[in-house]
């Protein structure tokens, strides 16, 4: 049932590769050794060392600039191979406790990173690369007139809130607290994403979503800002993942994504910086 | 000497496809027993207390009662239809109308927003002459419970109606008996046990019904939120609550096809 949750973007090619590793893997008892025969020593972060496969596990809303980071980060290091895991954070950190094989996972919420990092998880504490606030979208032209979150507790105007139970809701109970107001919902989305969905299909006249999501949806969606928004900034953590297949290549992808050309993506896809 | 017949075939099967048999079992029946080994029975009332719990499940009984009812109303007389026109293209028609067996619910809920939504191909004229806006209501819950749940009805009924004896229409037309008399006293009393099996399938896949939910009528506590949803929202947050629902939902369900089994039991002696 978690269909619409799981972006999984990996050519198809890569999925075989990847499989065929782990397969190999796990009838040979290989080490990681074989894995990266050219060896990125120790501190080879640096660009052009990175090698062998890196398996990515990151939130759906970094499905766009993770991807685009990725095809940089192989232009880089050309003997590397990066495969994402899309999905929601908490999926994702399930996955992570039942023992999948990532080297590396960015959550949405520092929360879902704790679930992983309370099992001693992580390699290191982890770091907070980008940050994410919430905005108001509407469709295009603003059929139904919203001017701030005070419209949002309008009875008569149709609004798509997150469900509390996920990041961008538990965000948006937070900046309601935070204005004072009681919103008047029609319905509670399960995912940023679904919520975003209602408003670009014009079923909804405002639901309250990352700023990012906005970007995302081009000229189907506007945004408005609120200054409530400030009371919710969502950081997002990144960390590497003990017992990782490719250690250093994983360190290396995080090491990018904290780079100036890493930020530069991200900022322009509407992410902060922390 | 049917029964002698059955044991003496119960005798013949090859040891060899016991293996796999009790495997296919183990891996149907298990999932289950891990639910039960995993629900915190201390907590249980407390749980089950809460009045989201009480509310889903009370709406989700009320949903999928009247989809059922609908299903029931433009069921039967689909089936009837496809059982009995001769009609070129109606095997293709049949093939459309099992569609939303095979389909992901989710395309369902999709097609029902495109169609229905305030901006869909009907729903714009609705809400544009009416005011009327189907999604987020519990009316669409019903919609979207009766999309996914007609197709059982609708083939449990066509199945029973093809398998009756048309003399008994025939005798009674030789009667003097009206065609809505004979559909009302003879063809309707002969198929019932396959209506009433259609209608237990139908209720319960209304009952677990999803994806067409949480895309078409949303999400709202009381309105629009049932089961299955809470369970699967619970699971992002409390996954000790979603056992429980999980458990509720499960024993719903349990309660339903063992109904359903007698129903079909019966309906095929007859």
């Amino acid at each position: 049932m978690s269909l619409r949750r799981t972006h999984t973007a990996v050519p198809g090619r890569r999925l075989a590769a990847l499989a065929a590793i782990t397969l190999a893997c796990t009838l040979t008892a290989c080490g990681e050794a074989e894995d990266q025969p050219l060896g990125a020593g120790a501190g080879g972060a640096g660009q052009g060392e990175a090698s062998g496969d890196i398996t990515v596990f990151a939130a759906a809303s970094l499905t766009d600039t993770f991807t685009e980071l990725g095809e940089e980060f192989e232009a880089a290091n050309p003997d590397a191979t990066v495969t994402f895991s899309f999905a929601g954070s908490s999926a994702l950190a399930q996955q992570i406790l039942s023992g999948a094989p990532a080297d590396v996972f960015a959550s949405a919420s520092p929360a879902t990173m704790a679930q992983v990092t309370d099992e001693e998880l992580t390699e290191g504490e982890p770091v907070v690369f980008v940050n994410n606030r919430l905005q108001i979208a509407v469709p295009a032209g603003n059929p139904g007139g919203v001017t701030g979150l005070e419209d949002l507790t309008k009875e008569d105007l149709t609004v798509a809130l997150c469900a509390e139970e996920v990041p961008c809701g538990a965000a948006s109970v937070k900046v309601f607290e935070a204005a004072g107001l009681t919103p008047a919902p029609d319905t509670y989305e399960d995912d940023v994403r679904a919520a975003l969905t209602k408003v670009r299909l014009d079923e909804v006249d405002a639901a309250l979503v990352y700023q990012t999501d906005v970007l995302v949806a081009g000229d189907e969606v506007e945004g408005i800002d609120f200054a409530e928004s400030a009371e919710a900034i969502n950081d997002y953590p990144i960390a590497a993942l003990l017992g990782a297949p490719n250690p250093e290549g994983g360190q290396a992808f995080i090491d990018f994504v904290l780079s100036e050309e890493g930020q530069a993506v991200l900022g322009s896809a509407g992410f902060g910086s922390p | 000497m049917a029964g002698d017949a059955a044991d003496s075939r119960g005798s013949g099967i090859p040891p060899i496809l016991l293996i796999p048999a009790g495997l296919g079992l183990a891996f149907l029946l298990l999932p289950l027993a891990g639910l039960l080994v995993r629900t915190p029975w201390s907590d249980l009332g407390t749980l089950l207390a809460q009045p989201e719990v009480s509310e889903a499940l009370r709406l989700s009984l009320i949903t999928a009662v009247t989809a059922t009812g609908i299903c029931l109303v433009l069921g039967v007389p689909l089936a009837w239809v496809l059982a009995r026109a001769t009609v070129p293209g109606m095997r293709l028609v049949r093939a459309l109308l099992t569609l939303p067996l095979v389909l992901p619910p989710v395309v369902g809920g999709v097609a029902l927003l495109l169609l229905l939504g305030r901006r869909g191909l009907i729903g714009q004229h609705l809400y544009d002459w009416f005011g009327l806006s189907l999604p987020f209501t519990t009316t669409a819950v019903v919609l979207s419970q009766a999309f996914v749940a007609m197709p059982f009805l609708v083939i449990a009924v066509e199945g029973a109606l093809r398998g009756a004896d048309r003399r008994f229409e025939d005798a009674a037309a030789t009667l003097g008996a009206s065609r809505w008399l004979i559909f009302r006293r003879v063809t309707l009393p002969l198929v019932a046990p396959g209506i009433s099996a259609g209608a237990v399938l139908c209720f319960a896949r209304a009952l677990g019904e999803f994806g067409a939910t949480i895309t078409f009528a949303g999400n709202f506590p009381g309105v629009t939120r049932t089961m299955p949803l809470s369970v699967y929202l619970a699971l992002e947050s409390d996954p000790e609550a979603a056992i429980v629902l999980a458990l509720v939902l499960l024993l719903v369900s349990v309660v339903v096809l063992v109904a359903l089994r007698g129903r079909w039991v019966s309906g095929v002696a007859s």
